[in-house]
Parts: C-alpha cells; sequence; structure tokens
C-alpha cells in the first residue's frame, strides 16, 4: 500500500516529474504505468463502475497530457503528480455526477438509464453469481461507498484507500483540513450505517 | 471495516489501458512491413516520427526486439494509417523523399543525431567517407564515433547510413546484413561499387572537371555529368589545388 512506503513513492514522483520535465513524450508512458494502477482504483472507488472507472482514468491522463504540453519545464519538474491526478480525476467525477442522463452500464453489467443511478443501483446481491465470501464484502464495501454522498466519498477514498495526508487530500479537494477530517470521519459512519441497516450488522458492529 | 476498506485499493488498471492512453494522445507506436533490396524490413513510428526500421524474420520477431530495445509496444497499423510520405519515401529511397519525414531520434545522443541528419543529406547513388560527416558536422577527428553512431542508426535504409563508406575506398561494414547487403543495396541505387572500389585502389580520391576545374566525389552527380574525356583522377586534395581546381559546392570533397 502507498501509504506504508511514502519515501519511495516520493523519489518515484520526483524521478518522473524530472523526466516530465526534460520532455513530455519521451517520460509520458512511463508516468502513465506508474500510476495508472492508482488512478484507476481511485477511480472505481469513486464511481463504483468499472466502464466509467475507466473512463475517468483514461480521460485524466489525457487532460493531464494536454496541460503538460503547456506547462513550462519548471512546472512540470515542481508537480506534485499524484495530487495532481486525484484532482484531476475528481473533478471528471464531479462533471459526471453533475451531468445530464447519459446511457451508462453500471456494477452488475445491466444498461442504466441514468449516470446519476449508476452511483446509486449498486445493490449488494444483485451480483450475477455468488463469489467468495471476501469478494462479496469488498463488493458490498464498494457499493456502499458509491452510495455515500460525494463530499464524503471523496474524503474516505483519499484518506483510508489512498491513505494520503489530511495536507494532501485537502489541496485535492480544495478544502480546509477541518473540513476534510469531519467529512472522513461523517463519511465512515454513515458508511457503517449503510452496511447496518443492510444487514452486515455482525461483521461491522465491532467496528474497527 | 477500515482494513477491509483498505483492500478496495489493491486493484490494476484494465488490460491494455496504457496503449490506450497513449493511443488517444497520439503516442502510441505503429509498424508496417516493407519490401526494399534487402527483403521485407519492417518500420515502426509514433506522433514523434520514424523510429525504428528493422530486417527481422517477421512481425512477431519485430515486436519483440522492438519492445525490447524501447522499453514500449508497438501494433500492426492499419493500411490506411501508413503515412503517405512513408511509403513513398521506402519506394523511392530519394533523399528528398527521406528528408521530408521526421525522425524520433530519442534513443540517440545530440553526437549520433547530428551523424544522421548528415548522412539524410547524401543523395540516393552517391557515397561519402566516415570523415566527411565527421568535417561537415564540425567534429573532424571523430571519425571513427561517426562509424559507431551510423552503426546504431535505429532507421537504417530511410537515414541512409548505408551511403557512408570508408575513406580508402572499402565499402565498409553494415548494420542491416554487413558488406554484402551494402553493396547490394548501393547497387540497387545506381551506385557501380566494383567501379568505386578499382578507383579506390589505384590511389584515386576525386573527380576533376577539365572543363571546369571542379574536383568532387567519384560518385557526385555534377562531376558525373563530365564527358570522359574532361575527367581528370586526383589522389588528394593538395594535388587538386595544386592544378588548379577548386572544390565542387555540391558534394564538398574539401573545406
Amino acid at each position: 500500500m502507498n501509504a506504508l512506503r511514502p519515501a519511495a513513492d516520493d523519489r518515484t514522483q520526483r524521478k518522473i516529474a524530472a523526466a516530465l520535465a526534460q520532455d513530455v513524450d519521451t517520460a509520458f508512458e512511463p508516468f502513465v504505468r506508474a500510476y495508472q494502477d492508482r488512478l484507476f482504483a481511485y477511480a472505481l472507488n469513486l464511481t463504483a463502475n468499472p466502464a466509467l472507472a475507466e473512463e475517468v482514468a483514461q480521460d485524466t491522463f489525457v487532460a493531464a497530457y494536454r496541460a503538460l504540453r503547456k506547462y513550462p519545464p519548471s512546472r512540470r519538474r515542481s508537480l506534485a503528480l499524484r495530487a495532481w491526478l486525484y484532482t484531476i480525476a475528481l473533478n471528471r467525477v464531479r462533471n459526471l455526477a453533475r451531468s445530464p442522463a447519459s446511457k451508462v452500464v453500471s456494477l452488475d453489467g445491466r444498461a442504466t438509464p441514468d449516470r446519476q443511478l449508476a452511483f446509486q443501483l449498486v445493490e449488494p446481491g444483485t451480483g450475477p453469481a455468488i463469489q467468495a465470501e471476501h469478494h462479496e464484502t469488498l463488493g458490498e464495501l464498494r457499493a456502499a461507498l458509491g452510495r455515500l454522498d460525494l463530499r464524503y466519498r471523496g474524503a474516505v477514498v483519499l484518506r483510508h484507500i489512498e491513505g494520503r495526508e489530511y495536507a494532501e487530500i485537502s489541496r485535492v479537494l480544495g478544502q480546509p483540513v477541518g473540513t476534510v477530517k469531519s467529512n472522513v470521519h461523517r463519511g465512515l459512519a454513515l458508511l457503517r450505517a449503510d452496511l447496518q441497516r443492510r444487514g452486515h450488522a455482525q461483521r461491522y458492529s465491532a467496528l474497527g | 471495516m477500515l482494513k477491509d476498506i483498505q483492500r478496495l485499493g489493491e486493484m490494476h488498471a484494465p488490460a491494455g489501458f496504457t496503449n490506450r492512453v497513449l493511443r488517444a494522445v497520439g503516442l502510441d507506436e505503429r509498424f508496417a512491413g516493407f519490401d526494399s533490396p534487402l527483403g521485407r524490413v519492417y518500420v515502426a513510428w509514433n506522433a514523434k516520427g520514424i523510429s525504428s526500421v528493422m530486417r527481422v524474420a517477421d512481425e512477431a520477431t519485430f515486436r519483440k526486439e522492438f519492445e525490447a530495445l524501447h522499453g514500449r509496444s508497438v501494433r500492426r497499423a492499419a493500411p490506411r494509417e501508413i503515412p503517405g510520405a512513408l511509403r513513398r519515401a521506402m519506394e523511392t529511397r530519394s533523399a528528398a523523399d527521406a528528408r521530408r519525414l521526421k525522425y524520433d531520434l530519442r534513443s540517440c545522443t545530440q553526437f549520433e543525431a547530428a551523424v544522421l541528419r548528415k548522412a539524410l543529406e547524401i543523395p540516393r547513388g552517391q557515397v561519402r567517407p566516415y570523415n566527411w560527416i565527421a568535417r561537415e558536422i564540425g567534429r573532424p577527428k571523430a571519425v571513427r564515433a561517426v562509424g559507431t553512431a551510423l552503426a546504431n542508426n535505429p532507421v537504417p535504409i530511410l537515414i541512409p547510413c548505408h551511403r557512408v563508406v570508408r575513406g580508402d575506398g572499402k565499402i565498409g561494414n553494415y548494420g542491416l546484413g554487413g558488406p554484402q547487403k551494402k553493396t547490394r543495396i548501393l547497387e540497387a541505387e545506381g551506385v557501380d561499387v566494383g567501379a568505386l572500389e578499382r578507383y579506390a585502389h589505384q590511389g584515386m580520391r576525386f573527380k576533376g572537371v577539365a572543363s571546369t576545374k571542379i574536383f568532387c566525389w567519384p560518385t557526385c552527380a555534377a562531376g558525373r555529368r563530365a564527358r570522359a574525356e574532361n575527367v581528370r583522377p586526383f589522389h588528394s586534395e593538395a594535388e587538386a589545388r595544386a592544378a588548379g581546381y577548386r572544390p565542387c559546392k555540391q558534394c564538398r570533397p574539401a573545406a
């Protein structure tokens, strides 16, 4: 997990930023490879929808590329790449959540008429088959996360899945640290309540 | 719950994701096969230009070697994706057509790139010695390094390293299959390699034209147009100058 090795993470980031400062076209592929898994997981946890998550992740890299081509080398070198990608991706998710109805495929593979619904419709237990227990648990968790209001979801995902410091989250979300902390706590509480209400009380009542 | 939540981050981007991103920004690498005097060759290009020309057995080998060399994947281009300028340059192998293409020389040093760009000026049907390139790029002593740079040419045939030969008139080595292949491609371009080697063997370096009092590299087009009885061989620049000849402004046999 990223949070466990922040030093290595920062070194990678500086190395890639330096390469991007030198030549965007040459360094872009290593940049994508270094961050694509993180960014896809992030987008998936924000959207609870694999197809949408891939679209968000891809659009984020395309937007990043266009921006990098415009930035002078000094600006490229000083970019906090990971936080920058989080910010771009979150804005895209916000825009999607706001945009009018369009046909997307939800988690269970059925077409849903509305993106808004895609965030809400992922009921636990509607999946195609009975999966291994922990898979089911993770699926339920992701679905519950997808039902959270985006303002809590973003904070919870960045803090507890991406493992970022509050200072970095505050920059990504454009909110004061206090607001972020309160949204993380409120988000977790809502998540627990949701899971308990849906009958996963046993597993999550003791709550770590 | 927090432990479970953390595991939601253990995720990989879907297969092919990197290539789809690179494609979306125009940075993906494509290739196509072409026929050449040396047989089938494979040419790869991206948004920066032509990146690779290889003479290998088949597509699978090309993909494998390309990825090993450049660390990125390459996909076969649909016929309509092949740039017309590339098709033309592969067909005519004229210097003008090859110069119209862009080249992705990211893997080369500045010196290597300068050598390759200079080689691109040599017209089809002509040859120049290694030391000509060294002098033209302002590094007259780096003759050996010029040879190394040409041997590492990532885009042979298009950048015609085969048109650079040894100063003593020997044809010199060639990365795309040795001296025999070099001879074959030069002869396909109209160079009489045998005559060139015999000429050099007699110690002749330059051809002078008596009517104009200009001396050239033996394969220079300007010199070739002269009538046979007007042609004077020279062993050296000094000999030519002593006879009152000046160097040709097109092929620049001397500074």
